[in-house]
C-alpha cells in the first residue's frame, strides 16, 4: 500500500470508485483499468454505442514564443507548420539514436501557441528533451499537465450525444480540430480525436469542471470505458503504444507510420534517416488457438524472426491480434509466421490493421 | 464473495471438490476470476497427462493477463471441460460449476489434507483485496 500512496489521482478518483472501477497504478497515476461489466462489455460499448474515458494522466505542455514553430518543427517528426489555429496532428518525438522519447499530439491553438500532448508515462522525458533543446529559440516551455482535465468520448454515437450538451454545432468539426465549447456550464476545449479508432471527442476541461462534465455524459448514457479497453481497442484499430510498439530503440521510419517523418531538419535525423529498416513493424492475426503476448519470440521455421510488442483476443471481433517487429523479409501481407506460445509454435499471418 | 465450504482451496486460487470416488473436480475461485476480469481463452492439459501437485496445468487469460493455473493434487487427468474452449466467459459466470477446468484421479487423497478450507482462503483472499 506504500507505493499507492504517492500516486497522483486526477478530479474523477472518486466517481470511477463511486462507480466500481478496479483502480491500479499506471505511470504514477491510479486509473481505472476497468468497472464492474468488464474490459469486454466496454470495449464493444465504443465500437457499437459510445464510451466515455478519463485519460486526465495524460500530460499536456504549452510551447509559445515568437519561434514556437521553428522549435516544434525542430523537436518532432510531423510538420507542425501545416497546422492552422484549431488544428492538431499526430507527431513524434525523436530521441538522437534513431528511436522515440514518445508520440505526440499537437495542437495549434493560435499564432505561436502550441499545446503537445504527451503520454503520462513519458511527460518528464518530453519535457526535459524540449527544455534542453530550446536553448536557442525564443520559446517558453509551461507544464499544464496539471491544469487539464481530458476525457475522451469515444463510439458511432458520440457526436450525436454531445451535440445535446454544447451551445454550439460540433458536427461539422473535422477530424483532428478542436473548437472551445459551453457543455452544461463549462468551458470545454472538445477536439475530434481520439485513440480507439472510432468517430469521438477528446474534451480537456478544467479540473473543476471534470466531475461535471463527466456525470453528464455517463448520466446521458456513455458508458464509462478503462484503460483496458483503451489498450484493446487502440490495439485493433492498430494504433502504437509507446513502450510496445514504439520505444526509445525502435524506428518510426521502419513502421506504417512514417508518414509521420517529413523530410525537414529535426533533431536526431542523421541516426534516424540513415538506418536500415532490418526489422519492420507488422500486424498479425493468429490461425489457432492463443494469444500472442508482449515479448513473445516470433518465428519462419526454425528461425527466429522477432517479437510481439503487443497482442489480446478482440472482444469484439474474438479474433487473436497482435503486432510485432519482425525481419524486414518476411514483413508481408499474407506471410505465414508462428508465435511461440509458452511452449508451442501457433500459425499467425501477417495482416494489415485495422483488425475491425 | 463466495467461497464454498465443500471445496478446498489452494493458496494459488484453485478449488478442487472431492468427487468422492478418488477424483476430483478443478477449477479457479470466484476470486480468482474476478481478479482476472473477462476470460477470453483457456487452454487445458490432455486426457491421460499425469500432475504433480503444484504443477503448472494450464492456462487462463483474459484480455489484460495470461495466468497459469496450478494443479491442487497429484493424479492423472481424466477430464477437461472442453466447453470452455468456445465459452470461456463461463469461468466468470460459473467459476465452481459450470466453469471447472478438470477431473484429476488423485493417486494420494490425503493431500486434499494439505490444501486450505474456505476460511483459511478467504483470509487468503482478502489479503490480496
Amino acid at each position: 500500500m506504500l507505493s499507492s500512496v504517492r500516486m497522483k489521482k486526477t478530479p474523477l478518483y472518486d466517481s470511477h470508485v463511486a462507480l466500481g472501477a478496479r483502480m491500479v497504478d499506471f505511470a504514477g497515476w491510479q486509473m481505472p483499468v476497468q468497472y464492474k461489466t468488464g474490459i469486454s462489455d466496454e470495449h464493444i460499448a465504443v465500437r457499437t454505442d459510445i464510451g466515455l474515458f478519463d485519460v486526465s494522466h495524460m500530460g499536456e505542455l504549452r510551447i509559445t514564443g515568437t519561434e514556437a514553430l521553428a522549435f516544434l518543427s525542430f523537436t518532432t517528426l510531423n510538420d507542425p507548420a501545416k497546422l492552422k489555429p484549431g488544428r492538431g496532428q499526430y507527431s513524434m518525438m525523436p530521441n538522437d539514436k534513431g528511436g522515440l522519447t514518445d508520440d505526440l499530439y499537437i495542437y495549434m491553438d493560435a499564432e505561436n501557441n502550441y499545446l503537445v500532448v504527451c503520454n503520462a508515462s513519458n511527460r518528464e522525458a518530453v519535457l526535459n528533451q524540449f527544455q534542453k533543446l530550446s536553448k536557442h529559440y525564443d520559446v517558453q516551455i509551461v507544464d499544464e499537465s496539471d491544469s487539464w482535465a481530458l476525457l475522451a468520448l469515444q463510439g458511432p454515437g458520440a457526436a450525436l450525444l454531445l451535440a445535446r450538451y454544447v451551445n454550439e454545432d460540433l458536427s461539422s468539426l473535422k477530424k483532428n480540430r478542436k473548437q472551445t465549447v459551453i457543455l452544461h456550464d463549462c468551458m470545454v476545449d472538445a477536439a475530434r480525436t481520439g485513440y480507439t479508432g472510432e468517430d469521438g471527442f477528446e474534451l480537456f476541461c478544467r479540473p473543476d469542471d471534470a466531475v461535471k462534465v463527466w456525470d453528464t455524459l455517463v448520466a446521458a448514457g456513455a458508458k464509462p470505458c478503462g484503460l483496458g479497453a483503451r489498450d484493446s481497442l487502440r490495439l485493433e484499430a492498430g494504433f502504437p503504444l509507446y513502450g510496445h510498439e514504439f520505444t526509445e530503440k525502435t524506428n518510426p521510419l521502419c513502421s506504417d507510420f512514417a508518414w509521420v517523418i517529413k523530410d525537414k531538419s529535426f533533431y536526431g535525423r542523421d541516426a534516424l534517416w540513415a538506418k536500415e529498416c532490418s526489422q519492420r513493424l507488422v500486424g498479425l492475426q493468429l490461425s489457432e488457438r492463443g494469444i500472442a503476448r508482449q515479448g513473445y519470440k516470433v518465428f519462419s521455421g526454425d528461425k527466429e524472426i522477432g517479437e510481439i510488442s503487443s497482442g489480446t483476443i478482440s472482444p469484439f471481433t474474438r479474433e487473436s491480434i497482435g503486432m510485432a517487429w519482425i525481419d524486414a523479409a518476411y514483413a508481408k501481407e499474407g506471410e505465414k509466421v508462428q508465435v511461440e506460445i509458452r511452449r508451442d509454435l501457433v500459425e499467425a499471418i501477417i495482416t494489415k490493421p485495422p483488425f475491425f | 464473495m463466495e467461497f464454498p465450504k465443500n471445496l478446498k482451496y489452494a493458496s494459488s486460487h484453485e478449488w478442487a471438490l472431492d468427487n468422492g470416488d478418488g477424483t476430483v473436480t478443478v477449477g479457479i475461485s470466484e476470486h480468482a476470476q474476478e481478479a482476472l476480469g473477462d476470460v477470453v481463452f483457456v487452454e487445458l492439459p490432455e486426457v491421460g497427462s499425469e500432475l504433480e501437485a503444484g504443477e503448472e496445468f494450464g492456462v487462463v487469460e483474459s484480455v489484460k493477463a495470461a495466468s497459469d493455473v496450478y494443479s491442487p493434487v497429484s493424479g492423472e487427468v481424466i477430464g477437461v471441460n472442453s466447453d470452455l474452449e468456445d465459452s470461456p466467459e463461463t469461468i466468470n459466470e460459473s467459476p465452481y460449476k459450470e466453469g471447472w477446468l478438470i477431473k484429476i484421479k488423485m493417486t494420494d487423497a490425503t493431500e486434499l489434507d494439505d490444501l486450505l478450507d474456505a476460511k483459511a482462503y478467504s483470509q487468503v483472499a482478502e489479503e490480496e483485496g
